[in-house]
């Protein structure tokens, strides 16, 4: 950042102070240019593009295939919400009938993967406001995710289970048991979770009423996921544009009005217990049938343009496909929910504290490699 | 709202709609499409988001593409009210200086948005208040998303 | 034989009377400093362990048994690093800091009575002189949060100022809400007094008052979770030490250690009877004094430690809040209350 950004409001009493890229707050390479005022924060302005490695411009010269492996690079902890955004695109595009089968398990798996990525938010919030156990509990609670993951999938944290036309293998005969067994055991552990953090004095002094976010500024920066929903604004794709199997489960969309920090942790936790209830619905009656449909080994799209939207852990990823009929996509740009929700935070951090900030940023959940691309 | 309401609710804005080159298409597409001038796109989007009818208070996507002799933006509109969507396309032909007017006072989240297209298409932003690379370094030549951008070194040309 | 003794008694005889006790003094002082830098060390140890049993962990185990040598083996690596630090820095006041810090925790520690006996020295102001001691240390803190030309530094520095200023207060008079019962300001005296009865049970309702506000204060004073506002390190990296690599760093590390041990063992020493067994239990092996001024010492350091690993940690302005609003308030009619018992001997004595 050259001198040029110091504007001529600039007062003799502010400094700047760079936030990262190698921060513990910043969760990745993400820098934040501040303007103090002693503690109080005057102006945040992200840098960014640290971990930009122009995955659009590499989807430009790929198949249809190979695009669903970069993006497992995005928001690395929602992968497989991600492969399937891709995958229901071309699918779409192509008018697949996909097997009941698969539909009921890329919603299992996504569901699990939410919950995964909020256990990893859950740690790194505690530890954001200086309580530094929350991690390993959180931590301890996603490794049975991992490892059911890991059985299935073949990884654990970027799985590449999604292709084109359903997935890339059947799922391991253990699945339903070691989900069943995770249900169980997370279940007594989400009251836990309240008991260490949610009801603290000192977490919800530093949360109550901070950062706050009113229902018509998050419609207009773009914000969704847990953080749009915080402010009381619907905006769950899962509720509004159902994909996969999420049209026949019955789940409530989590909401709150407060538009605070709070706000936005009481969301997520609720969201866990959201998924739990989805994964209840479906876990027993995966329907039998072929794991995938044969496509083209070259998959080529009919001309046109193809927009899909999903409800990642982080808010809305959509799917723009731009085809000329080749085997290769002409244009393809994913909208990512980490970019349109970091950019409010400039409107949300300004007039708090240091520590503020930090809380805030916790909450917003942003996971760089996804805003970066 | 419908997608045929929509087109005669917005023609009707206009009094010669041939004059900003309005155009509506759903073809190859899972949406409404209307293409208009650059030079009206700016009061268009205004009263598509201040219009109770339409009320397009959500930008969801807003990307440009490169069609080899003209650059395009594409902003991708929602109303959280009506629930109905339209896409809003504009081109321009000049590759050397584009200029679009900025929409980042109707909707604050065009802000990065329309950082990133400059970014990778060089498609200026006419009253945009921070117009800079976003994800690039400021010194870096060229737009690479630009299908006639070449880079020897980062680039694997198939 | 001889000629050391002869040696030694012209030694004696050259120098001044009043400091003859010189060189014993400076043997106690390497004994003091060997054994508590020690202590930190094993400090630090504990506190690994009781973060891993917290947190689920482990903790240190592969260096000695069960990881016993760990932390030696930390100290061993922290001597031999290079020592670096900013261009710009003021050097001279960022060579000082360290020492400030350190200095201060370790001279506190030679007026603890361990037992009746074993006390480097009976200060007659002990408690006072405590007090004191301890403002001190925050003069390193502001300086080398100022003199490493860092803006982080510079920040948990100037929080450390604050926080500082304002806990000092609580402590002070949550101690001074004690001298009113005991009547003394010596450590031996203090714990003389407990022989009817640790202060906490003889002060009963406004000890106890005071004995949290102290513990608070105190955890405040030593800059740990929830009050870690100086070093926090998802606001401000590593605060007011960022700058400060090998044995700088490690003075800094071993003081905050030593500081808690001093907290707890004030604590100890003012409010549970100091080296006195519950009862007088193991009244007659006057020795044991010492095993049991550690045990009390070092319940209250875990305590300190359940405090850090289980709290959030509170906002700058809210640490202010606390302190002003509410610690300093309530001490102030608690010294009142205290002084009405005392007045109307209404403390329970046994």
């Amino acid at each position: 950042m050259s001198t040029a950004t110091i504007n001529n409001n600039f007062k003799s009493e502010e400094y700047f102070i760079n936030m990262g890229p190698q921060h513990p707050a910043t969760h990745g390479v993400l820098r934040l240019l501040l303007t103090i005022d002693g503690e109080i924060i005057k102006k945040v302005e992200p840098d960014l593009g640290y971990i930009h490695r122009s995955i659009e411009k590499m989807c430009e010269k790929d198949s249809y295939q190979q695009i669903v492996h970069l993006t497992d690079r995005m928001d690395y902890l929602s992968s497989h919400i991600n492969n399937e955004a891709v995958c229901l695109c071309v699918e779409n595009a192509l008018q697949l009938e996909i097997p009941e089968r698969v539909k009921v398990i890329r919603t299992i798996l996504d569901e699990l993967t939410r919950i995964s990525s909020h256990c990893l938010w859950w740690g790194v919030m505690g530890m954001d406001v200086g309580a530094l156990t929350t991690y390993f509990y959180g931590f301890r609670d996603r490794e049975m995710i991992n490892d059911i993951f890991e059985e299935t999938c073949g990884a654990r944290l970027t799985m590449n289970y999604n292709i084109p036309g359903g997935l890339m293998q059947d799922i391991h005969p253990n699945f339903v048991k070691r989900v069943k067994e995770f249900i169980a055991h997370f279940k007594t552990k989400i009251p836990e979770y309240n008991r260490l953090l949610t009801g603290n004095v000192i977490f919800q002094k530093r949360t109550i009423g901070v950062g706050l976010l009113t229902k018509e500024d998050a419609i207009s920066y773009g914000a969704s996921g847990p953080v749009g929903r915080a402010s009381g604004y619907s905006c769950d794709v899962r509720k509004h544009h159902p994909y996969s199997a999420l049209d026949r489960v019955d789940f409530k969309e989590a909401l709150a009005t407060e538009g605070d920090s709070f706000a936005r942790y009481r969301v997520r936790i609720q969201e866990m217990w959201e998924s739990i209830s989805i994964i209840e619905q479906l876990i027993d009656n995966i329907p039998e049938g072929d794991f995938k449909v044969p496509t083209n080994a070259v998959i080529k799209l009919p001309k046109g343009e193809y927009y899909q939207k999903v409800e990642t852990a982080r808010g809305e990823l959509g799917v723009y496909i731009i085809s000329t009929g080749t085997k290769n996509p002409y244009r393809v740009k994913f909208r990512s929910p980490g970019l349109s929700n970091l950019s409010l935070l400039n409107h949300i951090a300004v007039g708090g504290k240091i520590g503020d900030l930090v809380a805030t940023m916790a909450t917003i959940d942003i996971v760089v490699p996804d805003i970066d691309r | 709202m419908t997608n045929q309401e929509l087109k005669d609710l917005i023609t009707g804005w206009f009094a010669i709609p041939e004059a900003v080159q309005l155009e509506f298409s759903e073809e190859g597409s899972q949406f409404l499409n209307l293409s208009i001038h650059p030079d009206y796109l700016h009061e268009t989007m205004y009263y598509l988001k201040l219009n109770r009818d339409t009320d397009f208070d959500y930008l969801y996507c807003l990307t440009g593409i490169d069609w080899e002799k003209e650059l395009e933006v594409v902003y991708h509109l929602e109303s959280t009210e009506h629930r109905h969507s339209l896409v809003v396309r504009t081109k321009t032909s000049d590759r050397e200086t584009p200029v679009i007017d900025s929409v980042q006072d109707i909707w604050p989240t065009a802000n990065f948005h329309e950082r990133e297209v400059y970014d990778f298409f060089g498609i200026r932003f006419k009253n945009h208040p921070n117009m800079k690379r976003l994800f690039l370094a400021e010194d870096w030549e060229g737009f690479p998303l630009r299908k006639d951008y070449v880079d020897e070194v980062n680039m694997v040309v198939k | 034989m001889n000629t050391l003794i002869n040696i030694n008694n012209l030694f004696l005889s050259i120098i001044p009377a009043e400091i003859t006790g010189l060189p014993k003094m400076a043997m106690i002082a390497l004994i003091y400093l060997g054994i508590f830098a020690v202590l930190g060390l094993y400090l630090v140890l504990l506190e690994r362990k009781v973060a891993a049993w917290f947190q689920l962990r482990l903790g240190p185990n592969r260096v000695g048994y069960h990881g016993l040598l760990q932390t030696m083996a930390d100290a061993l690596k922290l001597v031999s690093k290079e020592l670096t630090g900013t261009v710009k820095a003021d050097k001279f006041l960022y060579n000082l800091a360290p020492y400030f810090v350190i200095i201060t925790s370790l001279m506190a520690l030679g007026i603890f009575p361990f037992t009746q006996k074993l006390q480097a020295y009976d200060l007659n102001i002990g408690l006072f002189f405590l007090i004191a001691i301890s403002s001190i240390g925050v003069i390193g803190i502001l300086l080398g949060g100022w003199s490493s030309n860092n803006k982080f530094s510079l920040i948990g520095a100037m929080r450390s100022g604050v926080q500082t200023i304002s806990y000092e207060l609580s402590v002070g008079l949550s101690l001074l809400t004690m001298v009113l019962l005991t009547q003394s300001l010596q450590l031996s005296e203090i714990v003389e007094v407990q022989k009817n009865g640790w202060l906490i049970v003889q002060g009963h309702i406004p000890a106890i008052i005071a004995f949290m506000v102290f513990m608070i204060a105190g955890t405040a004073e030593t800059n740990r979770a929830p009050f870690d506002m100086v070093e926090a390190e998802s606001e401000l990296g590593a605060g007011f030490h960022t700058e400060y690599s090998g044995m700088k760093f490690a003075y800094f590390f071993l003081a905050e250690f030593i500081n808690m041990f001093i907290i707890a063992a004030i604590a100890t020493t003012v409010f549970f009877g100091g080296w006195l067994s519950p009862f007088g239990v193991t009244e007659s092996i006057p020795w044991l004094g010492v095993f049991w001024f550690l045990a009390k010492t070092f319940i209250l350091v875990f305590l300190m430690m359940w405090f850090r690993w289980t709290f959030p940690r509170l906002r700058v302005d809210q640490l202010l809040t606390l302190e002003w609003k509410y610690l300093l308030p309530i001490n102030l009619v608690n010294i009142v209350i205290m002084a009405v018992i005392v007045w109307l001997n209404l403390s329970i004595q046994f």
